[in-house]
């Protein structure tokens, strides 16, 4: 089986990341697994974890009274969730949900605030890839806002 | 081969191309509702037979323009098998007065038919290379005549992918078609939805997210893409970033078609002409009028 040291590096997320640079993010990485079904967070509880997805899909829901419960985003295989460890108040906005066997790495995110803290150099390498998922995440959802498919088309 | 439209205008397609029953193009032929299939909430599929007898041969990717008599008439494209004979599909969208007419129509009911009109799709281009198919909503209605020529001569292409977006899951057209695509005729299908319930276990996102993801050879595929403007634009984009050449990535154009034989300007964009140099073009020749709001 293949190290974290070794997996890492060459998820999408990282590439391109100085090996000292993954080094501290290793040091605040471990593997988990999911099985189909289960929850990997919950709305409104404390967001301290996001995870690289190595296997599987995870489905973000959200509860709508008037609708019951929508999965309003799906993530899988090369992709990475979870960003309410970065920002206060820290707490998870969606519930996480794996659709499938999942196995991930979970990297502890005050670990991570706390080493970005230290070394600005990790934290504006770290900031860049974010911004970039940020980046296309937000598109998604101002295109899925037009309803592009919706019955004015 | 370059041939003169009606209006004169020198052009690279043939309004008149696979019309079977050879005649005035604005006059519509009487063809008989055979069957009314519910394809989702809203979406229906009419099998037509001609009253005269003489079937109705297309390019896959053309469209016709239907006529609900005393309503009004609508540019639908054909969505059957251009290679097989049968009756003629049109799968039609309940959107307005005339496509409200059109699904509403009983069987044995007549409607007109006028065309096939506008350029193809030519899945002929992309033999020995990939194919990539982008589509969204009832996008994939104008495709799939694409996609069944492409099934029929399977082993001439290299990997086929189609990444399909829908509303929801029960908006998703054609699953019974895409499941036999992917288990009988190695097609790679990827569906996304913009949301779904909880039992749904498939994607949910944007379908052209889905682009940089899908596994084919950029500079060696033939991609055809077909859905709401805003998709297709994104969808594009997506293919040449990839890597695709813009003169490979095909879309499917249409804005409101009146004539069909690109007399009376409705669907023209500049100098094109949608309903004859259209409505499927290449990206390099879109993309700039694809920019321009005032059209």
């Amino acid at each position: 089986m293949r190290t974290l040291a070794e997996y890492l590096p060459e998820h999408p997320f990282f590439q391109g990341l100085e090996p000292t640079v993954m080094d501290l993010m290793v040091g605040c990485a471990q593997n988990v697994h999911f099985a189909e079904g289960a929850t990997l967070f919950r709305t409104g509880e404390p967001a301290d974890t996001f995870y690289v997805i190595r296997h599987g899909r995870v489905a973000l829901d959200i509860h709508d009274p008037s609708r019951g419960d929508l999965v309003v985003a799906s993530l899988g295989e090369g992709e990475v969730v979870g960003w309410s460890w970065l920002v206060p108040p820290y707490r998870w906005v969606f519930d996480g949900r794996a659709t499938s066997g999942v196995s991930a790495v979970a990297l502890d995110g005050a670990c991570l605030r706390g080493k970005c803290d230290q070394d600005p150099a990790l934290g504006y390498a770290l900031m860049q890839r974010v911004s970039g998922v940020l980046y296309e995440r937000l598109q998604d959802a101002r295109i899925r806002l037009l309803d592009v498919y919706g019955s004015r088309t | 081969m370059s041939t003169t439209s009606v209006t004169g205008r020198p052009s690279t397609a043939d309004p008149g191309a696979g019309r079977s029953a050879p005649g005035d193009p604005m006059i519509p032929r009487l063809f008989e509702v055979r069957e009314v299939r519910l394809d989702t909430r809203d979406t229906v599929t009419l099998a037509l037979e001609p009253q005269d007898g003489v079937p109705l041969a297309h390019r896959a990717g053309q469209f016709t323009m239907l006529h609900a008599f005393g309503v009004g008439e609508v540019p639908i494209s054909i969505c059957g098998d251009p290679t097989q004979p049968g009756p003629l599909l049109h799968t039609i969208r309940d959107v307005g007065a005339v496509t409200h007419a059109l699904v509403s129509t009983p069987p044995g009911t007549a409607i007109g038919v006028r065309g096939p009109f506008g350029t193809g799709w030519d899945v002929t281009d992309g033999v020995g290379q990939d194919i990539v198919v982008v589509t969204g909503g009832i996008g994939l209605a104008p495709l799939r005549p694409a996609i069944l020529e492409v099934v029929s001569r399977r082993a001439e292409f290299g990997r086929v992918v189609l990444l399909y977006g829908a509303r929801s899951p029960e908006d998703i057209l054609f699953a019974e078609d895409m499941a036999r695509w992917a288990a009988e005729h190695n097609i790679v299908v990827e569906i996304t939805v913009d949301y779904g319930p909880p039992s749904w276990t498939g994607r949910v996102g944007l379908v052209t997210n889905l682009v940089p993801r899908a596994g084919f050879d950029p500079l060696n595929t033939l991609a055809l893409v077909c859905g709401p403007e805003v998709m297709m634009r994104h969808a594009a984009t997506a293919l040449v970033e990839r890597g695709v050449p813009a003169q490979r990535v095909r879309l499917s154009m249409e804005r409101n078609m009146k004539c069909g034989v690109g007399l009376c300007g409705h669907c023209q964009v500049r100098e094109v002409f949608l309903c004859v140099d259209g409505p499927v073009m290449d990206y390099a020749r879109l993309a700039a009028l694809m920019d321009i709001r005032e059209l």
